[in-house]
């Protein structure tokens, strides 16, 4: 792969990333309602609000705030929380594990179920199950994940209390912090049970969450696979003698992959915006909770940060799915 | 293709037909919904709250004894015309953009598509939720806000299309003939790329309604006391473990219309523009 192709896209990446922080920067002063007014209630002195608004730097030009704020950012200093007093970069770095774990998990189940039910689907073409299971994709992606995660507290946590209907981990259990994710925490301390109870806290979110990409996925992945089904290739690999599994698994599957890669890049980038959601339904303490709750308290700092790190999230997945498309497609190679 | 062959082989779509019967459906309920409701939407009954599903009450009542079966009548005419003008509000800046960028190239595509990209940057529902927090939280402003957040969809597609069809010799010959720029693109590119774009803006009423509603159930959409689906779903979060009828019939009923637009979405796509065909 050339160098050059991946700097072009890094210098690209990085063009977005200043647009974005622009853009985010000047929404922000739109937002009608003075932060200072509001953390020192409605009946502040005009003195102590003068006060805050020098500490904030509110009273300065747009040019003059945005240039402080951009120097900061360079050296990692996200700005202080307005509501909470810590450092920005703390509280994001926090929340932004536990979204990654959720949206791990989701991943995990949309890709699983997404890809079988979608190979099986394209194998066994016009079948009950492939009727059934494209129904149910159908379904999913025209479901509002909001209502489909209440649904599943009232019948899997209040009807059948199964599985716990909110939070990470119950309370009184903890987990040592390595590396953020409570399941893998918990696992590498050896705490089995704790570990067990996480992995229920993120059944209910993670299964909610994966709905649309695992319907999406296993669309793709159905139509995918009928085209390479078809193909010469495969019929050559069937002539061979070659099982029916290694021709699915190796010669079908691996060629139908790419535009499932694409899709499951987009895939994560849904995932981010459906974190907002489920995180809202489940009290699940990620970025996506943070960014509403910090958007209502015009938590200026707080909300430039995570929208940020959204955004350089979404950039990142985008350019790795394209590096992933070259390096799975030799004749993308050429032409990159 | 000629109209009445894509009428005709609409008719033989299996999904286009359910998803159209679906919206037919709907589009009647919201029409004469209000003469169907048994009871006002707005007003309270304060001794009936939370009543589960019986004969008086179809999909009993909320926690303020009004009954969600009227209001979820009530509702599919907010969520048509939520629907509607989102996907109206996309779809001309979108296009216009589109067309300029794929037609002009150079510096005006890289300049629209750079700040398309910019949008992009963020997930769509943060996107949203971010502009109503600017214009406040009302329905209106809803509506502004999911239209702004997917005109990079159609400014794509729309510039996707004009790219191609730019280099066909019909448009070429009436550049050399003398047409003026204006013309060539309203009155012979446009047309031609309209295909994609009717079956993105069907796939993307349901979009709509979607977005629309998770921000009635943040908060951010419909205010009290409106008989908005979102708005209501968000109401019935509280008493969901006494009572989930609350959530559960609005919530349905969004699935059903979103339903609707992605079946009839498929067919159209499957119909117009064969090249996109869902096997």
């Amino acid at each position: 792969m050339p160098l050059s192709y991946i700097s072009r896209r890094l210098f690209h990446l990085l063009l977005i990333l200043l647009g974005v922080s622009v853009l985010v920067f000047l929404m922000l002063r739109m937002i009608p309602g003075d932060p200072a007014q509001l953390l020192l209630g409605e009946y502040a002195r005009p003195e102590e609000l003068a006060r805050l608004r020098t500490q904030l730097g509110l009273d300065r030009s747009y040019p003059i705030q945005y240039g402080i704020y951009l120097q900061s950012i360079l050296r990692g200093d996200f700005g202080t929380s307005v509501r909470t007093g810590a450092p920005v970069v703390d509280e994001i770095g926090v929340r932004l594990l536990a979204t990654i774990e959720l949206s791990l998990a989701a991943m995990f189940i949309a890709t699983l179920l997404g890809i079988v039910a979608g190979v099986i689907s394209a194998v066994k073409q016009y079948s009950v199950f492939d009727y059934g299971s494209m129904f149910l994709a159908l379904i999913g992606v025209s479901m509002p994940i909001f209502w489909l995660g209440l649904m599943l507290i009232y019948l899997l946590a209040v009807k059948f209390p199964i599985l716990p209907m909110m939070g990470r981990i119950s309370m009184g259990l903890e987990a040592p912090a390595v590396t953020g994710l409570v399941v893998v925490d918990t696992l590498i301390a050896g705490q089995l049970g704790a570990c067990g109870d996480a992995l229920r806290h993120l059944l209910l979110p993670a299964c909610t969450l994966a709905t649309i990409p695992m319907a999406i996925v296993a669309r793709i992945t159905r139509s995918s696979m009928l085209e390479v089904l078809n193909q010469d290739y495969v019929r050559t690999a069937r002539a061979k003698g070659l099982g029916e599994a290694v021709v699915i698994l190796r010669h079908a599957l691996r060629n139908a992959f790419l535009p499932v890669v694409t899709v499951l890049g987009l895939n994560l980038g849904l995932l981010l915006g459906g974190a907002v959601l489920t995180e809202t339904i489940f009290s699940w303490p990620g970025l996506g909770r943070y960014v509403v709750d910090s958007l209502m308290g015009r938590d200026y700092a707080a909300v430039q940060g995570c929208i940020l790190i959204f955004a350089v999230l979404m950039a990142l997945i985008n350019l790795i799915v394209d590096l992933l498309y070259v390096l799975l497609d030799p004749r993308i190679r050429v032409h990159a | 293709m000629p109209r009445l062959e894509i009428v005709s082989n609409l008719g033989r779509n299996r999904s286009a037909t359910v998803g159209l019967l679906i919206i037919a459906v709907v589009l009647l309920v919201a029409l004469i919904g209000p003469r169907l409701a048994p009871y006002d939407p707005l007003v309270p009954a304060p001794l009936d709250r939370l009543k589960g599903p019986g004969p008086v009450h179809y999909f009993g009542t909320d926690s303020l004894g009004r009954d969600i079966f009227s209001r979820v009548l009530y509702g599919t005419r907010i969520s048509l015309v939520i629907g509607l003008i989102s996907v109206a509000i996309s779809l001309a800046p979108g296009t216009l953009l589109g067309l300029l960028s794929g037609y002009f190239g150079g510096w005006v595509d890289s300049l629209i598509m750079r700040g398309m990209d910019m949008l992009l940057a963020f997930p769509a529902i943060l996107l949203a939720i971010f502009i109503t927090a600017i214009l406040g939280p009302s329905l209106p402003n809803t509506m502004i806000a999911v239209g702004i957040v997917y005109i990079p969809h159609y400014a794509r597609i729309v510039r996707s299309s004009v790219l191609s069809l730019k280099e066909q010799l019909f448009v070429q010959a009436i550049a050399h003939l003398g047409g003026t720029h204006a013309r060539i693109l309203g009155a012979h590119i446009l047309p031609n790329a309209l295909p994609p774009i009717i079956v993105y803006a069907t796939l993307g009423m349901g979009t709509a309604v979607l977005q629309a509603a998770a921000l009635g159930f943040l908060g951010l959409g419909a205010q009290p006391p409106q008989p908005e689906w979102g708005a209501m779903l968000s109401e019935g979060r509280q008493y969901i473990q006494l009572a989930p009828h609350v959530a559960a019939f609005p919530g349905a009923a969004i699935l059903l219309l979103v339903l609707g637009f992605n079946l009839f979405g498929d067919g159209l796509r499957d119909v117009l523009d064969p090249s996109l065909r869902s096997r």
